[in-house]
């Protein structure tokens, strides 16, 4: 068992799978340059001494381009796992991730599988509106694509190896205020958190949530950076006597809609945080799936914590109003109580 | 690097001229009945026909193994017949029936089958050639000597994936063959409003590969050039661009009356016909060949007639397949 950060754990997540399995590869920008960064935020730092330049697969600055061959890689008996430097680069390989990866084997009638990973950061970091953008709403609504998303270091190594072995194109979203990246990659005002990660191997399923606080006034679902603020949220609740139990789905697609509705009939009481645009977005739907499938146990309409209808901003200022805050959380839930 | 050979560099061996000629033959008689049973109401959706193009895909499959891999575009059919494809599943798969290449989920612009080295076609302009050079990394990191294609229209050339896959498959020296089928119309839009170079191929350069432009009406021609883009790729020489100078004899789609192209323009490639150029080529050929036009139309024909009878035979998809393959299921 060993103590790590969130970009460690993917690192030795991604060095198994290569020691294991001789068709796992990287392809990404900047991702092997032998005294260079090891990707954005040093997730593949050092890999390329180990692997070699053959596998560990620096790219020109194309997208779309090397979407698109992994895709192919895939299609032919490998299993490339790909990366951006930030999530906002996922809109130039849209047509390949959305049109060629996800629906290559619904239109092959089964016959051709596309197994590969995307890995993508995400997140308001202070870098204004192209490089700070939550947008895993835009994947999870295109069938065909399975998509994860790591609150912690042990679910982040476990989802990695899991989508490396899986059958079909897997979004890993990763938030850049949890990597726990170091020297000059390190981010101001990071949580980091670090976690025990087993020596052994191992796999977090895709599509099993996880409950990361019991309590039963109120469901508060969060993902990546909005798990902590959730969990803030509820320490703060609890000082009022409101027990509020805090959902991760870690997987987005599939959703373990079971974990919520479950929580949800116990608690009565739903709050949905996300940072990301309100109007048709993640939280919309979670919100939606509740109402149709637990209405009848609610004492409360199921409640949304969202970024405002704007692109992130640059200011600080202006960020911490956009990213949902612990307060926002905590006036939420007791609005409903 | 672009060049427009002048002489072939292997002598063509005749009696093949005669497997090439059938295939375009299939292909031509393939396409005709498909456009009749559209209008009859028995294929319920558009076609892009590839009449007066069977040269390209005839010409480069005939330079392919099995075990290569063709990617096709919305105009898919030559291709996919040309790699191997039974016209029984392709026409199934039109007719949309479940024993189609692709269960009936496909359509005409995604027919393929992997068995034959023909993968699903891609009908979004351009964005199979990352995809192809993605096959041929995975063939070069496996070390087996597979060789791709990427079969794309001249107006694919101005979609930034293709860029991105020449310039990639370039550096990497990857074994993969980028088929452009410069049929001088992007749907109705002439090469000529949309390029400033003289041809697609003198692109190449920029990439630092060979680009060649071929008679995409000769098959012996397309075949010649194949080889040699084949031998380099298989030999761990890198890419090439081929440029196969063509025209399809009919509309984008069934919905197009072609009232854009000059009747002589038309009429002076119908002419020169590729079925036309390959039979004269048989006449004349030295030492001569035994063709029977006549015996080879019935051949075909009766091929044919058993796709259409295995089609129409055929059960469409059940209910439950609509929710089925979103995922992969396993082999």
């Amino acid at each position: 068992m060993a103590v790590m950060g969130i970009a460690e754990a993917l690192r030795e997540g991604i060095r198994e799978e290569m020691r294991r399995d001789p068709t796992v590869f990287c392809i990404g920008e900047d991702i092997g340059v032998k005294g260079g960064w090891g990707g954005a935020f040093t997730v593949t730092l050092g890999l390329v001494d180990e692997f070699g330049p053959e596998r560990i697969i620096d790219t020109p600055i194309s997208e779309s381009g090397f979407c698109g061959i992994a895709i192919g890689a895939a299609m032919t008996g490998m299993r490339p796992i790909a990366d951006v430097q930030y999530g906002d680069f996922l809109f130039c390989m849209m047509d390949q991730l959305a049109n060629q990866a996800a629906k290559m084997t619904y239109m092959a009638g089964g016959a051709v599988k596309v197994p590969m990973v995307m890995r993508a950061p995400v997140g308001s970091t202070r870098r204004g509106a192209q490089h700070a953008q939550t947008l895993e709403v835009f994947f999870t609504h295109v069938p065909g694509l399975k998509v994860v998303a790591p609150s912690t270091a042990y679910d982040a190594k476990g989802l990695l190896k899991a989508a490396v072995r899986d059958d079909n194109p897997v979004l890993i979203f990763e938030h850049k205020l949890l990597y726990g990246s170091k020297g000059n990659r390190a981010e101001k005002g990071a949580v980091s958190p670090i976690g025990e990660v087993p020596d052994e191997d191992y796999v977090v399923p895709i599509g099993k949530g996880a409950v990361r606080r019991e309590g039963k006034d109120v469901t508060i679902v969060g993902k990546l950076l909005t798990v902590y603020r959730a969990l803030a949220a509820a320490e703060e609740l609890a000082q009022d006597g409101i027990e509020a139990e805090v959902i991760d789905p870690r997987t987005l697609v599939p959703l373990d809609k079971e974990m919520i509705l479950e929580s949800v009939r116990k608690t009565h009481r739903f709050v949905v945080v996300e940072e990301d645009n309100r109007t048709h977005g993640w939280g919309a739907e979670i919100a939606a799936m509740v109402a149709e499938e637990a209405f009848w146990w609610l004492d409360a309409p199921p409640t949304r914590v969202s970024a405002p209808d704007t692109p992130p901003p640059f200011a600080p200022n202006l960020e911490e109003l956009y990213v949902p805050s612990v307060e926002r959380i905590v006036s939420a839930v007791k609005g409903l109580m | 690097m672009t060049s427009v050979p002048s002489a072939p560099s292997v002598p063509f061996v005749p009696s093949d001229l005669l497997n090439l000629y059938r295939t375009m033959l299939l292909i031509r008689r393939f396409e005709e009945r498909c456009n009749a049973l559209f209008l009859q109401g028995r294929i319920p959706s558009t076609l892009h026909l590839y009449i007066g193009q069977e040269a390209v895909a005839t010409g480069v499959c005939s330079a392919l193994r099995k075990d290569d891999w063709v990617f096709g575009t919305h105009r898919p059919h030559g291709h996919a017949l040309a790699k191997g494809v039974s016209p029984r599943v392709i026409m199934a798969e039109l007719m949309a029936k479940v024993t189609g290449c692709c269960r009936g989920k496909g359509g005409s612009m995604h027919v393929g089958d992997v068995r034959e080295g023909a993968f699903p076609a891609i009908a979004i302009v351009g964005a199979g050639l990352p995809i192809a050079a993605g096959a041929a990394l995975s063939a070069k990191m496996r070390g087996t000597d597979q060789v791709a294609v990427g079969f794309h229209g001249e107006g694919a050339a101005n979609e930034g994936d293709w860029h991105e896959a020449l310039n990639m498959a370039a550096i990497w020296k990857l074994p993969v063959i980028f088929v452009c089928e410069n049929n001088l119309y992007g749907a109705s839009t002439h090469f000529a409003k949309a390029f400033a170079v003289a041809h697609v191929a003198d692109r190449a350069a920029a990439y630092g590969m060979p680009g060649e432009v071929a008679d995409g009406n000769d098959v012996v021609a397309v075949c010649e050039a194949a080889e040699r883009a084949v031998r380099r790729a298989r030999s761990g020489e890198g890419p090439t661009l081929v440029e196969c100078m063509t025209y399809r004899q009919c509309g984008h789609s069934r919905s197009d009356a072609c009232d854009y192209r000059p009747d002589e323009e038309e009429a002076s490639w119908k002419e020169r016909d590729p079925l036309k150029v390959a039979a004269d080529r048989l006449a004349s050929s030295v030492p001569p060949v035994p063709f029977d036009p006549a015996a080879i139309e019935a051949d075909v024909a009766a091929e044919i007639d058993d796709a259409i009878a295995f089609a129409e035979a055929s059960p469409p998809p059940s209910p439950d397949d609509l929710m089925r393959h979103v995922y992969w299921e396993g082999d």
